[in-house]
């Protein structure tokens, strides 16, 4: 294939990952079933990481395939057990300030599209500068071949620890929220009556 | 012991080394291809939310038990800040690696310290994620047939 064939047939993969992307998020909207939308909701992560590795974007596809369509797939599907299974109908009125409001922003948006740098540009922003910098002194200052972890753990090192705090925090809300695991863990709780568990809660 | 879905059973049982495997290699082979401990953590969380999905929770917790889980989220970042510190005591910046080994012509300081911090952020992300999801999944134990 030539250089050109290549190109197009990334702009058909590109351009079918991107509708099929819109399609999920319209449906997403519409459906009333939770379980449809978790499920729909887990095909979105995965269309995104597609479509990063489409952009080379390897590492970024890696988290969203694992984070995204994975783990949270499986947290929103936990969450769903605790509710009904189905969205409460909105009856939908229509409102010509609502419509107007979001064409102005969805104009506005793709006008804000036309200042940006084109795929790929040496020139933009995000390529010169410490991009720049990143690619050019990670070979003889880190000597790593990937040069996303040596920016990660390396370079901004710093970043990543508060990183891994943010985790860490994330994880100890979730505990003192949700109680201690062991006292109320295990077994179906219901919070029909708040103030008779809150007493209980107060109590252990 | 119920044999209800059996073929899930079973191939849970024979994915669970492999992913476990998978984890390991991204975790200790993000210097060189894409992924690292992020990555790692979730794919290592994945193997054990797949497990606790088809067998119970209760089975899991019997594996790892949310108190081990609880000191792993503090030993992982603990994990990584200590190795910021390790680098001060040997007379570098917080986090410079290159005073781990500081006569490397070939900057091995560099990925021994890239190796601790992933191996930190890996054991805090898995552990983390791990204790959400036994939070979220404790308390309704079981998924009915019907609501699928």
């Amino acid at each position: 294939m030539t250089g050109a064939e290549i190109a197009n047939a990334n702009l058909l993969i590109d351009l079918s990952l991107l509708t099929m992307l819109v399609l999920v998020a319209f449906f997403m909207v519409r459906s009333r079933q939770l379980f449809a939308i978790v499920m729909l909701s887990g095909i979105y992560s995965l269309l995104s990481a597609a479509f990063f590795v489409s952009l080379d974007a390897v590492d970024v596809a890696f988290t969203e395939a694992a984070v995204g369509a994975g783990v949270s797939t499986v947290l929103m599907l936990g969450a769903m057990l605790l509710t009904t299974r189905r969205e409460k109908p909105i009856i939908a009125g229509r409102s010509p300030v609502a419509l107007a409001v979001a064409v102005l922003v969805g104009a506005a948006l793709i006008y804000a599209t036309f200042d940006m740098p084109a795929f790929g540009d040496a020139a933009s922003p995000a390529n010169s500068y410490i991009g720049e910098a990143y690619v050019e002194r990670t070979a003889k200052e880190i000597a790593v071949p990937n040069i996303v972890t040596a920016v990660l753990a390396s370079y901004r090192g710093f970043d990543t620890l508060g990183e891994t705090m943010v985790i860490f925090t994330a994880g100890l809300g979730v505990i003192m929220l949700l109680g201690a695991g062991s006292a109320r863990g295990g077994r179906a709780v219901s919070d029909v009556r708040h103030d008779a568990g809150a007493k209980k809660d107060g109590g252990e | 012991m119920s044999i209800e879905h059996l073929i899930l059973r079973v191939v849970i049982k024979i994915m669970f080394a492999p992913i476990l495997l998978f984890a390991l290699y991204v975790q200790f082979h993000g210097d060189y291809g894409p992924g690292g401990g992020f990555q790692a953590g979730v794919i290592f969380a994945v193997a054990f939310i797949l497990h606790a999905l088809i067998m119970g929770l209760d089975e899991t917790k019997r594996v790892l038990p949310v108190g081990v889980l609880k000191v792993l989220m503090v030993v992982g970042f603990l994990f990584y800040a200590g190795t910021g510190v390790a680098t001060m005591l040997l007379g570098g910046n917080l986090l410079g690696y290159d005073a781990i080994d500081p006569a490397s012509t070939h900057h091995a300081g560099q990925h021994y310290g890239i190796l601790l911090v992933e191996f930190g952020v890996g054991m805090a992300v898995a552990s983390t994620m791990l204790v959400i999801f036994y939070h979220f999944a404790g308390r309704e134990p079981e998924i009915r047939d019907e609501d699928w």
